[in-house]
């Protein structure tokens, strides 16, 4: 395998190191936060720009809005929150304030998806990346590890417009480093192969690294594996050469597969390549409380999902219709894992 | 019918006048209301009469520092209308600024126009600084401005913004009001048209804002409550506001602002059911025989 884990960090330490990056490289930002900033390490900013830090207190919609005046007055504004606040409660200022205007207003939505743990179902946020890939004008980034995060976290900093960036609270392994290729609006191939395509963002491209692995060593498969970190614009490209090549997809995502990134590329395949495409995700369910490793067991949101529903998007390639698609079929593929 | 209402190219100069000099200029800005509104066959009419003297004194009397030759003039001061949906209000002041043509009022709320429904910040219209109409949101917008000037660049700038009396009703004008005692912003004005009326009846019988005086006050800001037709009480309530923003007084001002929704035409007058209604031919015709 290509990739290999170096140690393990947050996405949230690779944003909150990069916020600072930009600060001494642009005069004009700003981060904005919402009580939380040690836990979304928008305090390394404060500490080092303390007089570009505003403290908007528990007020996402207020910080929002605040956010879209400072930019319309020259500023390259951030404001972080947990995903589950700054993408639903300010909701309606993103839609009209920040998107409708096109500022360049940059959320930083933490502490997204079942990773989150204990805190449970309340603060797990699993529907944003649905909200905010319907919203005109914006640009969605799900990093994949700690050094992405910092990657993504600049790239959206230099970028002119409005963007939202969704990090998670829980160390991953680091198997990304300086030289792996990051371009807003374009995947990347972390496994060359042709049987079969995963397509994953987030916590779920090590899993889906993983379940490459996994399909070469025990069935011979080998699984291209595309990290598609944004998710607006998408990177039709790539997504419908996997299709024509290999015939069969798997999305892998920390989120709601309705609307998500299985959303989007279902609506990619649909209109230029339809294929097989099986998802793995969260499946209309809210989360709860306990350990990340316990949750993404629960919830499905490990290598073996991705592998067995490998297996179920070949044989659809293979077989054409096998019958309306259950859970249960992905579990009969998976009992020997 | 739309021979009848033609818009004449007048402009008028932001200079000092005396009260009786604003006259000439609220009539002009209220026969555009009517005919635009007439023109559109749709939008609001009480609420954009009721500010007019407001609007007028704050384009037209040297309040605010703009160049409409060059609108995005770095050290111009800011003006937000939180309240999105008096847009024929904000339009014609643009318009006899000269930020734009006169005759083009008569487009507003048409296919492809740059007058949308709402303000519209993709239609570049100049002189508009936000898109606005979802309420409650242009205030923090207009908060966002001022900080960025007192707090970052200090060059000295105002924000002026103008919200309904009902828009209170939005929790978020009250995050922004927190704020803006918050972090002492002494260059934000914030109007509030206090005509007591909204869609649906008073204020008061809707959902009950009062007393407005006190939440401000007690929110930090200078508070100044003003008759908001008597161009006397108007300028001395801008005036008191931007010397507390030259003296850096560290607080916010708001004016509440008293109004009567449809001010001067006699039919539309303190009437809520004209806050989302324009006038028919008829009606135009008779409003603008009043507004001489």
């Amino acid at each position: 395998m290509k990739f290999i884990a170096n140690g393990s960090k947050p996405t949230r330490h690779g944003f909150g190191e990069a916020l600072v990056i930009l600060g001494e490289k642009n005069p004009n930002v700003v981060v904005l936060g919402a009580d939380i900033t040690g836990s979304v390490m928008t305090s390394y900013f404060r500490d080092k720009f303390p007089e570009r830090f505003f403290s908007i207190g528990i007020a996402e919609q207020n910080a929002t809005t605040i956010a879209v005046g400072m930019a319309l007055s020259g500023k390259v504004p951030f404001f972080s929150s947990y995903s589950a606040f700054a993408a639903f409660r300010n909701s309606d200022q993103l839609r009209i304030s920040v998107c409708y205007n096109n500022v360049n207003v940059k959320i930083c939505g933490g502490h997204s998806g079942i990773t989150v743990g204990p805190d449970g179902a309340t603060h797990q946020s699993l529907e944003e990346v649905s909200f905010l890939r319907a919203l005109p004008n914006l640009t969605l980034v799900v990093p994949c590890d700690y050094n992405e995060a910092r990657k993504a976290t600049i790239a959206i900093g230099e970028m002119v417009g409005p963007a939202f960036i969704r990090f998670g609270r829980s160390p991953l392994p680091i198997f990304t480093d300086e030289s792996t290729p990051f371009t807003i609006g374009k995947c990347e191939i972390f496994n060359e192969g042709k049987d079969v395509a995963i397509i994953a963002n987030g916590i779920m491209v090590w899993q889906a690294l993983l379940a490459a692995d996994e399909l070469e060593k025990r069935k011979g498969i080998k699984a291209r594996v595309i990290n598609c970190h944004t998710i607006k614009p998408i990177d039709e490209e790539t997504i419908v050469k996997a299709a024509m090549e290999c015939g069969a997809i798997v999305t892998a995502e920390e989120h709601q597969v309705t609307g998500g990134l299985s959303g989007a590329v279902a609506e990619v395949l649909a209109k230029n390549y339809p294929a097989p495409i099986e998802f793995v995700g969260m499946k209309d369910t809210f989360g709860g409380s306990g350990e990340p490793e316990e949750l993404m067991v629960k919830f499905g949101l490990t290598w073996r999902e991705i592998y067995a529903s490998a297996l179920v998007a070949i044989e659809r390639r293979d077989k054409g219709f096998i019958g309306l698609r259950k859970i249960k079929d992905v579990a009969e593929y998976s009992e020997n894992l | 019918m739309d021979n009848s209402f033609v818009f004449p190219q007048i402009i008028f100069e932001n200079k000092r006048r005396i009260p009786e000099d604003f006259r000439e200029i609220s009539l002009e800005i209220k026969r555009d209301i009517i005919k635009s509104l007439a023109l559109a066959k749709s939008g609001h009419s009480g609420g954009p009469l009721g500010i007019t003297e407001v609007m007028t004194v704050l384009y037209f009397g040297e309040i605010m520092n703009y160049n409409p030759k060059d609108s995005y003039w770095k050290h111009r001061d800011r003006f937000v209308l939180s309240a999105g949906h008096m847009a024929p209000i904000l339009y014609s002041v643009l318009a006899r600024a000269g930020y734009f043509p006169c005759d083009e009022l008569s487009t507003l709320r048409k296919f492809e126009s740059r007058l949308q429904g709402h303000p519209g910040l993709d239609m570049k219209l100049p002189g508009i600084e936000t898109s606005s109409g979802s309420l409650g949101q242009g205030i923090s917008i207009a908060v966002g401005m001022a900080m960025s000037d007192r707090l970052l660049d200090k060059n000295n700038q105002n924000v002026f913004c103008v919200t309904g009396d009902g828009e209170l009703q939005e929790g978020a004008c009250w995050e922004a009001a927190m704020s803006a005692g918050n972090f002492k912003l002494d260059n934000l004005c914030w109007i509030v048209d206090n005509n007591d009326c909204q869609i649906d009846g008073r204020v008061k019988d809707v959902m009950n804002i009062y007393p407005i005086e006190d939440k401000f006050l007690s929110f930090g800001f200078n508070v100044i409550s003003i008759d908001g037709h008597e161009y006397s009480e108007i300028i001395s309530a801008f005036d008191q506001f931007k010397k507390n923003s030259e003296d850096k007084c560290g607080k916010p001002t708001c004016i509440i602002a008293k109004t009567f929704m449809g001010n001067g035409v006699s039919f539309m007058q303190d009437k809520y059911s004209w806050h989302g209604n324009p006038p028919n031919y008829e009606q135009a015709v008779q409003a603008l025989s009043e507004l001489v």
